[in-house]
């Protein structure tokens, strides 16, 4: 009787513990996961930048520098691993990209350029894609992370080496909110 | 998150629950009136054997017949790329594993819906009267919106609940319809058990009568329970609630009718495809609840974009202390 009590006991414990260490695994993929959604879309970005330099460089005669600034950004961020690292390069890369906008601004030529509207509008939404997911990415985040701190899963955590996921974060406060570009 | 939001609609489950009720009381009621004894159960049978026959029809088919209704047509990135890259950008925000098929309508009425049993197989459409109309804020409000549906897994249940106000309507009319051209066979004799019988005709036919209607009220409660959410998740998900907002004003003040749309279909579409005709009755007998309120929430919810931001613009908005967001959901986020 007793055996059949501790056994009955220890099958419902291993039960428990594996559905703690099933959701950890799941909640570790969907970060994952998340991550690799923001790395197509940074990709994608480093792909269009080449394309618009050489679009609008004929056009920008003065701005030589805002432009060397974009193409050095994009080569550090294109080097960089690690997300807290990454965060940062993508951060400058950015902010070099805002610059580049505003420039544009005084070459009326350039922006009735079918060419260059056709690749503002990629660039415009890469950057939302960016921005929404890393929004899905911190999220998950959270969660993961909440769930290897919070008792008893910490424990299980703690046990299988589940470490927290850093957040994916851009120091520049203006850049916090979802970009409304219109450039 | 989204599992909570799923898990915690007990609302409109209690809701749906009712349009059961009412559906089974109509099969028993019917049946009653043919063999008083008997009767009634083969009646609840027949009423349940129909609505699952017509709910396997639904979820088989219930996206390709909605599309081919609607005329809708399927577009790439290279047609349409600002709304591909909006549908693209609303499907990261909320985490969807697999990229919805854009389709487009042709008609000037500035609308959209979503369609799709599995967020994974879903599908998001629009008319072009809403691309011609909106900015690329606004149509990132309307996108969001559908993509909610998807994500809250409204269309399912919509279906399910669609189903029960067609299996009674059919119901219904046979009844009816039965009754006017065969009653006269039944009407003679005079025995106890015809009485009886007689007694649970005049019942049935009142419930015949009755029970579109009951059941058409508690489905446009549960639609307009959905609506809210929705408008809730997309402002979660754009962090931008005037997009949705104005894009609403611009419907509302828009005075095309879908010439497309269908009252089974109603309930999909971002804002009611229907004008009602008067005013007076629209709280209970819409699919939707009034635009003009919907924007004024939207715009009442200031820098707080999460569900409890939501919520509390509709309390003040409406001046209830119903909740329109599952409680479990406004903690964690």
């Amino acid at each position: 009787m007793t055996l059949i009590i501790i056994l009955a006991v220890a099958i419902i414990l291993t039960a428990i513990l594996v559905g703690m260490y099933n959701s950890l695994v799941r909640l570790r993929n969907q970060v994952k996961n998340a991550w690799a959604q923001i790395d197509v879309q940074l990709k994608r970005r480093y792909d269009l930048i080449p394309n618009l330099i050489e679009t609008v460089k004929g056009y920008m005669k003065h701005e030589r520098e805002t432009l060397e600034n974009v193409t050095r950004m994009r080569a550090q961020a294109m080097e960089t691993s690690g997300v807290a690292d990454k965060a940062k390069a993508e951060g400058m890369l950015t902010s070099a990209l805002g610059q580049l906008k505003i420039a544009v601004e005084n070459y009326p030529d350039l922006k009735a350029n079918q060419n260059f509207l056709a690749l503002q509008e990629e660039l415009t939404s890469t950057e939302n894609k960016i921005s929404f997911a890393r929004q899905n990415y911190n999220d998950q985040v959270l969660f993961f992370n909440n769930k290897t701190e919070v008792f008893p899963s910490n424990i299980i955590a703690g046990m299988f080496g589940f470490k927290k996921e850093d957040f994916f974060e851009i120091d520049n406060p203006a850049e916090r909110v979802v970009p409304k570009v219109s450039f | 998150m989204w599992e909570i939001i799923r898990k915690n609609q007990r609302k409109s489950l209690f809701l749906l629950i009712g349009m059961g009720i009412v559906l089974i009381l109509l099969g028993f009621v019917i049946g009653s009136s043919f063999d008083p004894e008997a009767g009634g159960f083969a009646g609840i049978i027949l009423a349940l054997v129909l609505y699952f026959i017509l709910l396997i029809v639904a979820f088989s088919s219930g996206k390709s017949i909605m599309l081919r209704m609607s005329n809708a047509r399927e577009v790439g990135p290279d047609d349409y790329p600002q709304l591909y890259n909006v549908v693209e950008e609303m499907r990261l925000a909320a985490g969807m594993p697999s990229m919805p098929k854009v389709y487009v309508i042709d008609d000037s009425s500035p609308n959209a819906f979503a369609a799709g049993m599995n967020p994974n197989k879903s599908v998001v459409a629009v008319t072009t009267g809403l691309l011609n109309m909106m900015t690329r804020d606004e149509l990132q409000g309307v996108v969001a919106h559908e993509i909610s549906h998807i994500l809250n897994r409204d269309i399912r249940y919509m279906t399910l609940a669609t189903v029960m106000v067609g299996t009674v309507a059919i119901l219904s009319q046979i009844y009816l319809r039965s009754m006017m051209f065969g009653g006269g066979r039944r009407g003679g004799g005079g025995s106890g058990k015809n009485k009886g019988n007689a007694i649970m005709v005049i019942v049935a036919l009142i419930f015949a009568i009755l029970a579109p209607i009951a059941i058409q009220l508690l489905y446009f409660a549960v639609s307009r329970k959905r609506e809210y959410l929705a408008d809730a998740s997309a402002a979660r998900l754009t962090r931008f609630p005037e997009g949705l907002a104005s894009a609403l004003e611009k419907i509302s003040n828009s005075t095309a009718d879908l010439k497309v749309a269908d009252k089974s279909m109603a309930p999909m579409y971002i804002a009611n495809p229907l004008k009602p005709k008067g005013k007076r009755m629209r709280n209970l007998s819409s699919t939707h609840p009034p635009l003009d309120e919907r924007i004024r929430i939207l715009r009442s919810m200031g820098k707080n974009h999460s569900y409890s931001g939501y919520q509390q613009a509709y309390q003040a908005v409406t001046k209830s202390k119903q909740g329109i967001v599952p409680n479990s959901a406004l903690t964690t986020s």
